[in-house]
């Protein structure tokens, strides 16, 4: 079995009478990116300060790359970069500027120091930039300061709260890339985002969270399945004889569901991807194939699904 | 709460102060370069030259007669300017306040504090260095004042101050820097429990302007009600005497001023209520040696430096179980 970097048992956290965590079992593997995903208030932030050790716990325990945040916080935080929801920075000083601060915090050596300011600077594209007042800076640039911020201290973890809020889609584009190059680098990327359509991609794993519990886990694939019933979703563009054309689609193995959406349009929902298998079909029953798509399931569906099964 | 709290600290890894001295540097940069203290900077030496400038013009007459010239510098008045420590006595609060009103809720507004708190740091860290910080800015400033004062004193009297005048003079600037020290630890406080930078400075403001116009008359009252002099006797003034200079000791503005006084102005016996029988032997007029004006004094600059280390404390504990999400 694979690191675990982030485990978590039973981990609560109330406040007063609200609970804004409860029960948390958590598991991220080395090299994952992990999704937390839920809507406002269902308990991201709480759960990432207590990661982090930035809040205590009011029950449960944490292990983070094998460290206790709260015994042990500084060397949980020394390995484990956060990027917060709406970073902030020192609008007076420059980007560079704010780097070196972050990175003396870190106890980096001199030469160290600038070796790595400069070397994250040029990863995130802002050498350009790097001596202009951070006051001056558009929401997509300082996100991306925060990940060379972040990168000063080589984490093995990274922990983003909201990564993509408030940027333009471009830019949340882009962002979900970086992420991508992260991961491709063998670091393990934690994420949290209410918007789940966004986030999707580029996750391994996610977890939706629902008033302070992870009420469901696993690829987006496997809730697919768990939720919706079948994880694949054919369109399916062809002329022919209608009814010859659906009694065909209908008989192929592992299809759960036909629709007609248009008059030579046919959605298919099936367990496995069964795009070879109909086009074939269509043929076969004499029908022309004009297209053929396959759609990913949706985590903003199998979001909105579960809760209305759930009532 | 006091209890947990020592747990963690029995459990806790590493240094409290890892990173102390990345957060001083950083912040006193920032004060250094920033406009608040150019201008405050920029007062306070105007102050210093103007009042200097005009004692100096009295003092000439008397340059070879006065043992302490150089102490006079500081005190002497000349109408319509008060003396230098007058000055001092508000310009001192008003620039510690302006460096630490916006100390900690500036980081929360700027959304720095979880950054910052996410390196491998612990909170005592930001906290202690912030107000080291300030501490350093002060003394620095009030230093660059000293040598002001003493260079310009040097040029125009046209003798050199006696080994004794520099020892009280710089005695009365570390009096000072101490006497910062405690509105510093106060504009700290204040910028951790309010969330609005405006709203610490002004109730750092509006304590300072309660004791400074207050206070005094508020400790009378209190005693006339708690120490009434029902029958006129003596024991019944005194009683009232010494229980208004015990409420009048409570602030920090009288603290300052008595140790000004007994610093700058050797002849001073003792603060406060004098009787007759203390007074006994001693030859009225002659200067107290430093040594015995230290001892006169050590009382209330240790009671400054207790009161700023106890309103450190409060913003400590207050700061340590504060959620610091944005
Ligand atoms: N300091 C606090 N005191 C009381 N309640 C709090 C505190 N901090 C958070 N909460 C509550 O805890 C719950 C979880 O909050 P949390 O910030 O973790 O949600 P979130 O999933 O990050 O939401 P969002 O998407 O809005 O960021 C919310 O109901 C919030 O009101
Ligand atoms: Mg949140």
């Amino acid at each position: 079995m694979a690191e675990l970097v982030i485990e978590t048992k039973g981990l609560t956290k109330r406040y007063g009478d609200l609970v804004a965590v409860n029960g948390l079992n958590l598991r991220v593997k080395k090299g994952e990116v992990f999704g937390l995903l839920g809507p406002n208030g269902s308990g991201k932030t709480t759960t990432i300060l207590m990661l982090l050790g930035l809040t205590e716990p009011t029950a449960g325990t944490v292990r983070v790359l094998g460290f206790d945040p709260v015994r042990q916080p500084l060397s949980v935080k020394a390995r484990v970069g956060y990027l917060p929801e709406q970073v902030g920075f020192y609008d007076d000083l420059t980007a560079r500027e704010n780097m070196f601060y972050i990175a003396k915090l870190n106890g980096l050596r001199r030469d160290e120091m600038y070796k790595r300011v400069e070397q994250a600077l040029e990863q995130m594209g802002l050498t350009d930039v790097a001596d202009r007042r951070v006051g001056t800076f558009s929401r997509g640039m300082r996100q991306r300061l925060g990940v060379a911020e972040v990168l000063l201290k080589q984490p093995q973890l990274i922990i983003m709260d909201e990564p993509t809020q408030g940027l333009d889609p471009e830019a949340a584009r882009e962002f979900l890339e970086i992420i991508h190059n992260l991961k491709a680098e063998g670091i393990t990327v934690l994420l949290s985002s209410h918007l789940l359509y966004q986030v999707q991609e580029v996750c391994d794993r996610v977890g939706l969270f629902h008033q302070g519990r992870m009420v469901l886990e696993g690829t987006v694939k496997e809730l697919a399945q768990r939720v919706l019933g079948s994880a694949y979703r054919i369109r399916l563009k062809a002329d022919g004889p209608v009814p010859a054309l659906e009694k065909a689609l209908r008989d192929l193995p592992n299809v759960v569901r036909l629709n007609r959406s248009d008059t030579n349009v046919y959605e298919l929902e099936a367990k496995s991807d069964v795009r070879a298998e109909a086009a074939r079909a269509v043929v076969e029953a004499g029908g022309k194939l004009l297209g053929l798509d396959i759609e990913e399931p949706n985590l903003d569906e199998i979001y909105t699904r579960y809760f209305s099964e759930q009532g | 709460m006091a209890l947990r709290l020592k747990q963690i600290r029995r459990a806790r890894e590493g240094s409290p102060w890892t990173g102390l001295w990345a957060v001083v540097a950083k912040e006193m940069a920032d004060h250094l370069t920033s406009v608040r203290m150019r201008i405050l900077e920029v007062l306070i030496a105007l102050t210093a030259f103007g009042t200097v400038y005009a004692a100096i013009l009295r003092l000439r007459s008397t340059v070879g007669q006065d043992p302490f010239l150089f102490l006079r510098l500081f005190t002497t008045e000349r109408e319509p300017l008060p003396a230098f420590v007058g000055f001092l006595g508000f310009l001192v609060p008003l620039v510690a306040i302006a460096l630490g009103f916006d100390a900690i809720n500036g980081e929360f507004n700027r959304r720095t504090i979880s950054r910052v708190l996410a390196q491998p740091i612990y909170r005592d860290a930001l906290l202690f260095g912030k107000f080291l910080a300030g501490f350093f800015t002060l003394a620095l400033v009030l230093t660059t004042i000293w040598l002001l004062v003493m260079g310009l004193g040097l040029l125009t009297l046209g003798v050199p101050p006696r080994g004794e005048e520099v020892m009280r003079s710089l005695w009365f600037l570390v009096a000072t820097i101490f006497y910062g020290g405690i509105w510093l630890a106060l504009a700290l406080l204040f910028s951790i429990v309010f969330r609005q930078p405006a709203s610490a400075a002004l109730a750092s403001i509006a304590v300072w302007l309660f004791f400074t116009a207050f206070w005094g008359m508020i400790a009378d009252v209190l005693a006339q009600v708690l120490r009434p002099v029902r029958f006129g006797f003596p024991q019944e003034v005194l009683a009232q005497a010494q229980l208004g200079l015990a409420l009048t000791r409570l602030s920090p503005n009288a603290l300052y001023s008595e140790i000004t006084l007994a610093l700058l102005h050797p002849t001073v016996r003792a603060l406060g209520l004098l009787l007759p029988i203390q007074l006994q032997g001693a030859i009225l007029g002659t200067p107290l040696p430093l040594r015995q004006s230290l001892l006169l004094i050590w009382p209330q600059l240790t009671g400054l430096i207790a009161a700023t280390i106890l309103l450190f404390a409060l913003g400590y504990v207050l700061f340590q179980r504060q959620e610091i999400r944005a």
